[in-house]
């Protein structure tokens, strides 16, 4: 039988052959928890009588989604979290080290091949190194911290063919905007999304992050990228679909005269490439998120602003991925380029993105940011406007004090 | 333990409706169910917290609960007393959270269920019944591991009595 990435991967945890539309119970290879999901996890847990998880070397905690803690609420909530990591012995990655996925990723905790469940909705990024992500809530966590199991409906794949390559100044967010579009908010509901074509083979780990990242924004169970060109610290056994599995559809995209891309407010398949909303005006410029603050997006915005000043009137707020980004950004010289042009650091993790703490935006104000969502509310005030694209847009932006494509301004 | 009837008046919302409008993330981060029922659909009708009671039923267009995966969206519905909530199709983490903690999720492709209609939901029949308008619907058929995770109140209930899945 021609399998899918996504059923060759769920086939290995059932131990049986399995096909789109079965309902399998699986092993996991990890799971991970945030201070946002994590505290109601371990409340599910130990109700349902867990005392160590399955695996606590495979049992993964981060405080990112409101780190450091903004208030007495959530600084126990940390604490709980610290607390339960100390008695189960499962890995804690405590304030300032980065962003859950970005840490998954990064210190390979997630490999090719794995599956891998997240308690958040952006798990799907681990297809960027070819593992079956998949996001859950928390008590389904709680469940496969108890029994290293889960259970599941093995997706349909929609395969997506991406061909050509892109002009510079155009990366793999403008590519996956304008696919959100293509597809809707759910657009991919229940299925798997294989992404593949040259243009894919030529991205880098960041970029396929940010590809598989947004496949949430249409609802996507799962995203798995071709490994071809995929480059890692280990070695590794590539999964790759067989010739002639079943793909509930394909889309082809040539690349090539793609341009940068903006979601408009407040949805993130609002997409209109950027001329249909130059010329609007920004007060608060982001670039940070799971999607988009990973080094080569720290170079991106560091080179529009490389001696230069924001405009005035417009604060451009910072949140690197992880604490390694933010070392490896410090070392080439991003940061001391962004700060001479008048950026604000603040540390890594999820920052404003949620609306949690540092940095949520005014009534009335216009929010450009590199993150994945702009529905009503998301960064903690719902009379704000949030406009999303690549890094090289938000720092052109930030230059301007309008929406700006950053080849205007090269 | 068998389901108890539901039956109450409907709330109708539209499509696409969020998490982040469900339960913004700022009032998240807490395990106190009565905070996050205090703002539930605060972004999308601040009066909704006000107006809901025990046993009324939530119905929503396309794609409802879609975004992050946060379970206090379906904590923060049950707290308020919702008891259900019909849409036309859910996001899957919402859908498969809302049966682990134990509040019933009916997918109807097609109704007319206005606001205020007195609607009941039969989950074993997998029927909905509009009694403002005498008009049944059909709903989707839910896989037997949710039914019987349902069926024991949650996933927590279930697996303190499995202690796996089965
Ligand atoms: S950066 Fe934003 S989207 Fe990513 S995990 Fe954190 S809160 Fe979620």
């Amino acid at each position: 039988m021609a399998q899918t990435i996504a059923e060759k991967i769920l086939s290995r945890r059932a131990g049986k052959a399995v096909r789109a539309g079965d309902i399998v119970i699986v092993s996991v290879d990890g799971v991970m928890a945030t201070d946002a999901t994590a505290p109601m996890a371990i409340q599910a847990f130990r109700e349902m009588g867990g005392r160590r998880p399955w695996d606590p070397t495979r049992t993964f905690l981060v405080i990112d989604h409101a780190a450091p803690a903004p208030n007495e609420t959530v600084a126990n909530l940390h604490r709980l979290m610290r607390e339960f990591a100390r008695e189960t012995g499962c890995r804690l990655y405590d304030v300032g080290e980065g962003i859950c996925h970005q840490l998954m990723v990064e210190n390979g905790h997630v490999r090719p091949g794995d599956l891998f469940l997240g308690a958040d909705s952006h798990s799907p990024t681990y297809g960027a190194v070819n593992a079956f992500g998949v996001g859950v809530g928390s008590t389904d966590l709680a469940a496969a911290m108890l029994t290293g199991k889960t259970w599941l409906r093995v997706p349909r794949t929609v395969r997506i063919v991406l061909h050509g390559g892109l002009r510079p100044g155009v990366t793999a967010k403008d590519v996956i905007l304008r696919l959100v579009k293509e597809l809707g908010a759910d657009g991919a509901n229940y299925r798997a999304i294989e992404f593949t074509g040259e243009a894919v083979h030529a991205m880098s780990l960041a970029g396929r992050m940010t590809l598989a990242n947004m496949t949430a924004e249409m609802g996507a169970k799962t995203a798995l990228v071709d490994p071809t060109g995929l480059r890692l610290d280990e070695p590794f056994e590539p999964v790759y679909p067989d010739p002639g599995a079943e793909y509930e559809a394909t889309l082809t995209l040539d690349v090539s005269a793609l341009r940068p891309q903006v979601a408009r407010p407040h949805a993130p398949d609002n997409v209109v490439p950027v001329d249909e909303v130059q010329g609007t005006p920004v007060h608060y410029a982001f670039i940070g998120s799971c999607t988009n603050t990973r080094l080569e997006d720290l170079a991106a915005a560091a080179a529009v602003l490389r001696g230069r000043r924001l405009a005035a009137g417009v604060r451009l707020v910072i949140a690197p991925a992880s604490k390694r980004v933010f070392e490896e950004a410090l070392a080439q010289g991003y940061v001391a380029t962004l700060l001479a042009a008048g950026a604000t650091f603040i540390p890594a993790g999820c920052g404003p993105c949620v609306g949690s703490h540092l940095g949520v935006p005014g009534d009335g104000e216009v929010v450009i940011s590199s993150a994945n969502r702009n529905f009503r509310g998301r960064m903690g005030n719902p009379r704000a406007e949030i406009y999303l694209a690549s890094p090289a847009v938000v720092a052109a932006s930030a230059l301007t004090g309008v929406i700006t494509d950053p080849a205007e301004v090269g | 333990m068998t389901h108890q009837p539901i039956h109450g008046p409907a709330h109708v919302y539209g499509d696409n409706i969020d998490t982040d409008r469900i339960i913004p993330g700022k009032y998240t981060k807490t395990l106190d169910t009565a905070a996050l029922a205090a703002h539930v659909l605060e972004d999308l009708d601040p009066e909704f917290s006000r107006r809901v009671r025990p046993g009324h039923i939530l119905v929503a267009g396309r794609n409802f609960g879609c975004g992050s995966s946060r379970e206090q969206a379906p904590v923060a519905l049950k707290a308020a007393g919702v008891a259900a909530v019909i849409a036309r199709s859910f996001a899957r983490i919402f859908y498969r959270n809302a049966i682990n903690i134990g509040l019933p999720v009916v997918e109807v492709e097609d109704h007319r269920i206005q606001p205020g209609d007195e609607v009941s939901i039969d989950l074993a029949a997998g029927l909905v019944i509009n009694h403002t308008r005498g008009e049944t619907y059909r709903a989707a058929a839910m896989p037997r591991q949710m039914m019987d995770i349902l069926a024991a109140g949650g996933l927590v209930n279930y697996l303190s009595r499995h202690g796996d899945y089965v």
